[in-house]
């Protein structure tokens, strides 16, 4: 009697255990099989874009090779052209500058926005931050009609110093928003332990604020970087002359004439304007990853 | 170092009145501990001395001058918080050097005294690790180290000890204590937890719904309560309540508690019960008091049985909970005398130690 009663339960559990781990290897199987899914559909624009910057024109212009493989042998002459006989290195210089400065301008001017609205409640405050995120949600493709008659008026039209004035108007909102909510995840011990100690208010951002809320600050500087590097409606709408064009938009423009599209300098220009963004990801992913998912659950 | 001195502060968010009206008078070197229940107004209140919070009526000062006006950080106090609130980014040293470098004293000095709190704290080997790497207690000491470093004239402990378990929470209890007794600097120790309150305080400062209750060293606050929340909030078990009537005895006073049950008040209450002869009253006895019938034979002693309902051993003694017409009342007797569950037992209640309460005001009579 004793030995039934000790065995039931023990088969019972070897059966959930086992129907367990088939669960979990079943769960494993499918989520493998999607991740690779998704991993082709998602590697295969990158890996067209790569394979064609290394292809000759002439083959390229044989409609029966094969487009994913070259056969014809790699060369560099795309890259060779490009650099030497376009405006490209100017295009680079230009989105170079302004990237720079606008992540600069955005940083500035979002942190000290979160620090105001997140920490030193103050009368409208919620109000206002909630103003800012809206702003955000209207669309660069509406709001470049008004933005060209400021550009225009204040003489920048044609200048990347307007592509400096206006992409802070998608940085800065967006940026601020994630501050606050990183800034106010912050126990607010620590800034009345800081006030005890003697701090001020900006000595108390500096010291404490920033250092803390490093994940969160650089989780905004790689969007504000990935806005301005990427965007196109602007510079679209704003840039005309080639020595003032940036990367998204000179490239396409200077290198589509017409019908003729120059697959090879496209790729291979696409391939160079690609790299920075793509090293600063690999460096910094960790601190986004962590950024993004501590603003999300502690904010 | 220095006295600290509250007169007529009052603290009111909106139409909420958190502090109302409060005087209290600290003198240099003494240990003070506010106790209540939380929202009584206790953490205002510290918050208040810090300079967190505006104050809406009345008058701090902190060594005679009047602080009202004064941001936290010039009124030279420092602070242990709840959750420590250490700086994450930074090493102990640097956490609790730091005040020291916003207020630019030379590099020698600092270091003097980081070494010497550390010392006294006994976490020298701590001095280069990151809070994220040190346990709660280690924690707890840290921020007690960059309260002392500052050498300020008064530190504010906010319930310091509740992050803690239970064990850790009485070492560092004493560890506190011991600071007290080397540095002597005055203390405003905020908890809810009346044990704490007792064993740190040099007077305990008992609060409720934003008024003061009692002020008094522990002893009186255990012996003498002045109202019914002091007497039920102190001690551990709480007092026992019963509601019970005054009666004249010729020239005695009896306590009545049921048709068959009944006290004599000892001779020495007597005359200051008299005025309320006839009355309702609550009728107030620690466990303690109500004891097994052997021993104890100091003091006036009235025997009444009876009928065990929980019996709770708890190694050097053990509680026994009855019902007296419908009230549980608990006893504290000795493991060899505690009956069952259930069971009759003759215990024996010590009236020198009781209390009469006025159930219309809440006062001891």
């Amino acid at each position: 009697m004793t030995s039934i009663t000790a065995a039931a339960p023990a088969g019972k559990r070897t059966t959930v255990g086992a129907s367990l781990r088939r669960n979990r290897r079943w769960a494993l199987y499918t989520s493998y099989f999607f991740l690779i899914l998704f991993a082709i559909f998602f590697l295969m624009p990158p890996y067209y874009m790569i394979i064609t910057a290394f292809k000759t024109d002439s083959e390229m212009a044989q409609l029966a090779t094969n487009p994913w493989l070259i056969t014809g042998g790699a060369t560099l002459d795309q890259f060779r052209i490009l650099l030497r006989d376009t405006d490209f290195l100017i295009f680079f210089k230009n989105t170079v500058i302004v990237t720079v400065c606008v992540v600069i301008i955005t940083m500035v001017v979002s942190i000290l926005a979160a620090f105001a609205l997140g920490r030193m409640r103050f009368w409208g405050s919620s109000i206002l931050a909630t103003g800012i995120f809206l702003t955000y949600l209207v669309p660069d493709t509406l709001l470049f009609i008004p933005l060209f008659q400021i550009v225009k008026s204040i003489g920048l039209l044609n200048s990347y110093w307007a592509m400096v004035l206006v992409y802070p108007t998608l940085t800065v909102p967006f940026c601020t928003w994630i501050m606050i909510g990183y800034f106010q995840s912050i126990p607010k011990e620590l800034d009345e332990a800081a006030l005890i100690d003697g701090a001020s208010h900006m000595q108390m951002l500096l010291k404490i604020f920033i250092p803390v809320a490093l994940p969160g600050i650089i989780a905004a500087m790689i969007f504000a970087f990935t806005v301005s590097w990427a965007a196109f409606v602007y510079p679209m709408a704003f840039l005309y002359s080639a020595d003032q064009q940036v990367l998204t938009v000179g490239t396409v423009t200077s290198l589509i004439r017409a019908d003729v599209y120059k697959w090879g300098m496209l790729m291979a220009g696409a391939l160079l304007a690609a790299a920075p963004p793509l090293v600063i990801y690999a460096f910094l992913m960790d601190y986004y990853i962590a950024g993004l998912t501590s603003g999300a659950t502690k904010g | 170092m220095a006295d600290v001195s509250l007169r007529n502060v009052v603290k009111q968010y909106d139409d909420v009145v958190a502090v109302a009206s409060i005087n209290l008078e600290i003198p240099n070197h003494e240990f003070v501990v506010l106790v209540g229940p939380s929202g009584c107004g206790k953490s205002t209140t510290l918050r208040m001395i810090a300079g967190l919070e505006e104050i809406t009526g009345g008058e701090i000062s902190i060594d005679g001058a009047v602080v009202n006006d004064l941001p936290p950080k010039d009124r030279d106090i420092a602070m242990v918080f709840q959750n420590y609130a250490l700086y994450p980014h930074m090493t102990v040293a640097e956490n609790m050097s730091f005040g020291l470098k916003l207020r630019k004293f030379p590099k020698a000095e600092i270091k003097a005294r980081v070494d010497n709190a550390a010392r006294i704290l006994d976490i020298t080997e701590l001095l280069e690790r990151r809070p994220k790497q040190l346990s709660g207690g280690q924690r707890q000491r840290v921020a007690m180290g960059r309260a002392i470093v500052r050498n300020p004239k008064v530190f504010l402990f906010d319930e310091p000890l509740s992050n803690l378990d239970a064990k850790l929470r009485v070492q560092m209890r004493t560890e506190i204590k011991r600071v007290h007794q080397k540095v002597q600097t005055t203390t405003v120790y905020v908890t809810h937890d009346q044990v704490e309150a007792m064993t740190l305080a040099d007077r305990v400062v008992v609060m409720n719904a934003g008024k003061i209750e009692q002020i008094g060293t522990p002893n009186d606050l255990y012996h003498h309560p002045a109202t019914r929340f002091v007497a039920g909030f102190i001690g551990s078990p709480a007092m026992n309540f019963i509601p019970a009537t005054l009666e004249s005895n010729g020239d005695a006073l009896r306590v009545r508690l049921t048709d068959t049950l009944a006290f004599n008040v000892p001779d020495s209450r007597a005359a200051r019960y008299k005025p309320y002869a006839g009355k309702q009253v609550s009728f107030g006895l620690r466990p303690e008091h109500i004891t097994e019938t052997r021993g104890h034979h100091n003091g006036v002693g009235q025997e009444f049985n009876a009928t065990l309902d929980v019996v709770e051993p708890m190694g050097m003694e053990t509680m026994v909970y009855f019902r007296i017409n419908g009230t549980e009342v608990c006893g504290r007797v000795e493991p060899t005398a505690a009956g069952e569950a259930g069971a009759q037992m003759p215990l024996r209640a010590n009236l020198d130690h009781m209390h009469l309460i006025d159930p219309a005001t809440g006062l001891v009579l």
